[in-house]
C-alpha cells in the first residue's frame, strides 16, 4: 500500500486526487445497515473492520475532530479531537485517516481525563480523519472531516532521520503543565523521536508505542498508544483531572517500538504572575 | 513627462477603474484575459483578484507589473505559470511596442512570483542569492503542488532558477531612476522596487491590500520593520503583491495591523497553552473583515508559526531514562 501511495505524487500532476482515489478502491460495497458515511469515502468499511474490528458504530456529531482545511505540511497536520459529555463516559478514542497507508493514528485512554486530545500527524493523500469514542456500551461514536493534502506524509523520511540529532536525546521529553479554573490541568508534552513509518525507502518502522502518564502516587491519569503517523517529535495535548490539579509530580513512563524507554518526571510548572 | 496631467489621469483611473480585469480568465481557453493597467508614466500592472488559487482563476490572484523606458522594459513577477508567463509577455510586447525586455525580477521564492520564468529569457532572470537557493530547493515540489491546486492552467509549466544575483543598488534605466531594495519578513528575501523618477513602489509581497497576507515563510519583525522601510521612502502609488493598487499607505497599515493582531493572538494563546486547533477557532476582529480569506489564511499562519511559539513554552523534564 505504501508503494502504490507512493505514485499518488506523480500522478497527481495529471490526475485530480480524487479520480486517483476512486480508481484505486472500489471495494466493499457500502456494508453498514442503517446510516450511510456522513463523508461518503469508499475506504468507510475497509477501516471500520481493519481499525475498529467492525464493531458497532453510529456517527455522532458529538465527536467531533479538528483540523486544517487545506494542509500544507503532510509531515506535520495538526487535529484536535473532543467529544462531547452528552456523549456519557468513554473509555477510548481511536484515531485514524481512511487513505493513509497505516490508517490508525493513536488511541486514546483518557481514564480520569477530559475526553479530548492535540496532536499532529503525517498525512498520506487528502483522506477523511476521524475519531472514534467506545462508551460503555461497546459503541463506537464516530465523528470526522476532510483534510485536503498535497501528499507524501507517510514515505517521507522524517527530518531526524537526515540530521540524526535525534539519537543523543531519544526519548527526552519537554512540557508544561496549566491548572486550568474548572479544576482540570492542560499539560503540552513532546518527546524526542523520529516516528518513522517503515514506508520510507530503506528506513524501517520506529516509532512510540505506548505513554502512560501517573500522578505522584502511581494512579494512571491517562493513556495513549501512538502509531506510526503521529508527526516526528510529537508533541500532545492533554487535559487531566487529577486529585490535586497544579500540585503532585507526574511520570510519564512508556516505550517505543524497539524497547526504548520513557520515563519523565513532570512536576507543576511555573505560572506567569499576574498576568 | 507631464507630472501633474499624469497624476490627474491617474487619480481619475484609480476612481473609476478598481478592479482591472475586463474579463476573468477562461479556465477551457486557457487565457487569463490580461490586461495592463497604467498606473504611472510607462508604468502598467496586471492585477490578479484576491482569491485564493483556483482552477477557475488559473493562479491569476497576484500582481504582476512592467516598466517600459527608453532601454527597454523591467518586469517584476512572472506569475503562476508557463501560460500566464507567455501570455503576459505578449502582453508587455503589445504595450511596449515590442521593446526588449532588458530585466525580469522574481521578487521572492514563492511559485505565483516566479512560474512563467520560461516564458522569458533565461540571461534576464534575476533574484536576490537567497531567492535563487529557495528556487533551487524548493521549486519543484512548489510546482507539484501548483499543478494540484490550478490543474491544466499548469501545462508544461517547470521551475526555472534565475542566474544572475540582485543586489540592493540603485541605478537610472532609461530615464528612471530606480533604487532595488532587499528586504525579509515575507519570506527570508523580498525584494521591492521603488521607481523615484514616476513615484510607484513595487512592494510585491510585503504588502498586501484587502487581501490577508500570506506567512509560510514569514518572520513577522523584519516584515513590520521592512513595512516601516517601505512608508519612509515617500511613494505616490504602491503596488501591492496581492490586491489593489493603493496611492497611499493604506495597504502598508493594513498588513502591519494583521502582522501585529496575528503575533500578538498566537503569543497570548502559546502563554495559555492552547492546540493549535483551538488556536484555530479563536476570533478575529470585526476590522479585518475587510480582508478576503482571513479565516482560512489565520487557519494557515496559525500552522506556520503557532508550533514554534508553542514549543518555546516547553520546559525540559526532570529526569530521563535511557
Amino acid at each position: 500500500m505504501g508503494e502504490k501511495n507512493v505514485c499518488c505524487n506523480s500522478l497527481s500532476r495529471s490526475l485530480p486526487g480524487w479520480a486517483v482515489a476512486v480508481s484505486v478502491v472500489w471495494g466493499v460495497a457500502s456494508a453498514h445497515a442503517g446510516q450511510a458515511d456522513p463523508l461518503a469515502s469508499v475506504m468507510w468499511d475497509s477501516v471500520h473492520q481493519e481499525v475498529l474490528a467492525g464493531q458497532p458504530v453510529v456517527f455522532d456529531p458529538a465527536v467531533r475532530v479538528i483540523t486544517a482545511a487545506r494542509v500544507e505540511n503532510t509531515m506535520q497536520v495538526p487535529i484536535e479531537v473532543e467529544v462531547d459529555d452528552s456523549v456519557g463516559p468513554v473509555s477510548e478514542i481511536v484515531v485514524f485517516a481512511d487513505h493513509n497507508p497505516i490508517p490508525r493514528i493513536l488511541t486514546y485512554r483518557p481514564l480520569s481525563a477530559r475526553p479530548r486530545i492535540g496532536l499532529s500527524f503525517k498525512v498520506q493523500e487528502a483522506t477523511p480523519i476521524r475519531a472514534a469514542a467506545r462508551t460503555a456500551d461497546g459503541v463506537w461514536h464516530v465523528g470526522g472531516q476532510w483534510a485536503d493534502a498535497a501528499g507524501g506524509g507517510c514515505t517521507t523520511p522524517s527530518a531526524g532521520q537526515r540530521s540524526r540529532a535525534w539519537e543523543s536525546h531519544l526519548n527526552e521529553a519537554t512540557y508544561h503543565r496549566w491548572p486550568r479554573a474548572d479544576g482540570s490541568e492542560r499539560l503540552q508534552v513532546s518527546l524526542i523521536h523520529p516516528m518513522d513509518t517503515g514506508l520510507a525507502p530503506g528506513i524501517p518502522a520506529f516509532y512510540l508505542t505506548r505513554l502512560v502518564l501517573r500522578d505522584q502516587d502511581g494512579t494512571p491519569l491517562a493513556e495513549l498508544l501512538p502509531a506510526e503517523p503521529v508527526a516526528e517529535n510529537p508533541l500532545f495535548a492533554l487535559d487531566l483531572r487529577p486529585a490535586q490539579p497544579g500540585k503532585t509530580v507526574w511520570r510519564l513512563e512508556g516505550g517505543d517500538s524497539d524497547g526504548n524507554l520513557v520515563a519523565a518526571s513532570l512536576p507543576p510548572s511555573p505560572q506567569e504572575g499576574g498576568q | 513627462m507631464n507630472w501633474r496631467a499624469a497624476w490627474a489621469g491617474l487619480a481619475l483611473l484609480a476612481m473609476t477603474v478598481g478592479r482591472a480585469h475586463a474579463e476573468p480568465p477562461d479556465p477551457v481557453r486557457r487565457d487569463y484575459h490580461l490586461t495592463a493597467r497604467q498606473i504611472a508614466d510607462g508604468s502598467y500592472v496586471v492585477e490578479g483578484s484576491t482569491e485564493d488559487f483556483s482552477r477557475n482563476n488559473g493562479g491569476l490572484m497576484v500582481n504582476s507589473a512592467f516598466i517600459v523606458t527608453d532601454e527597454g522594459v523591467i518586469v517584476l513577477d512572472t506569475g503562476p505559470s508557463r501560460l500566464f508567463g507567455e501570455q503576459f509577455h505578449a502582453l508587455i510586447d503589445r504595450t511596449s511596442g515590442g521593446k526588449p525586455i532588458v530585466q525580469v525580477i522574481n521578487s521572492h521564492l514563492h511559485p505565483d512570483h516566479f512560474l512563467g520564468n520560461q516564458a522569458f529569457a533565461p540571461e534576464t532572470l534575476t533574484a536576490t542569492a537567497e531567492t535563487i537557493a529557495g528556487i533551487s530547493a524548493a521549486g519543484e515540489d512548489f510546482t507539484t503542488n501548483m499543478y494540484r491546486l490550478l490543474g491544466n492552467w499548469m501545462l508544461d509549466t517547470e521551475p526555472v532558477v534565475p542566474k544572475t544575483v540582485l543586489q540592493a543598488h540603485t541605478a537610472v534605466v532609461g530615464g528612471h531612476r530606480l533604487h532595488y531594495l532587499t528586504l525579509a519578513g515575507h519570506s527570508d528575501s523580498d525584494v521591492a522596487l521603488f521607481d523615484e523618477t514616476t513615484g510607484v513602489l513595487y512592494a510585491a509581497d510585503l504588502v498586501f491590500h484587502d487581501r490577508t497576507p500570506t506567512t509560510p515563510h514569514a518572520d513577522i519583525a523584519p516584515w513590520l520593520a521592512a513595512l516601516e522601510a517601505l512608508e519612509a521612502l515617500k511613494f505616490k502609488v504602491v503596488v501591492p503583491g496581492h490586491g489593489p493598487v493603493a496611492q497611499d499607505a493604506g495597504p502598508l497599515h493594513q498588513t502591519a495591523d494583521w502582522l501585529r493582531w496575528l503575533d500578538g493572538t498566537l503569543r497570548q494563546a502559546a502563554r495559555q497553552g492552547l492546540s493549535e486547533a483551538e488556536v484555530f477557532r479563536l476570533p478575529i476582529p470585526e476590522r479585518f473583515a475587510a480582508l478576503s480569506l482571513t479565516r482560512a489564511e489565520f487557519e494557515r499562519s496559525v500552522v506556520h508559526l503557532y508550533p514554534a511559539l508553542l514549543r518555546g513554552q516547553l520546559q525540559p523534564s526532570a529526569t530521563k531514562v535511557e
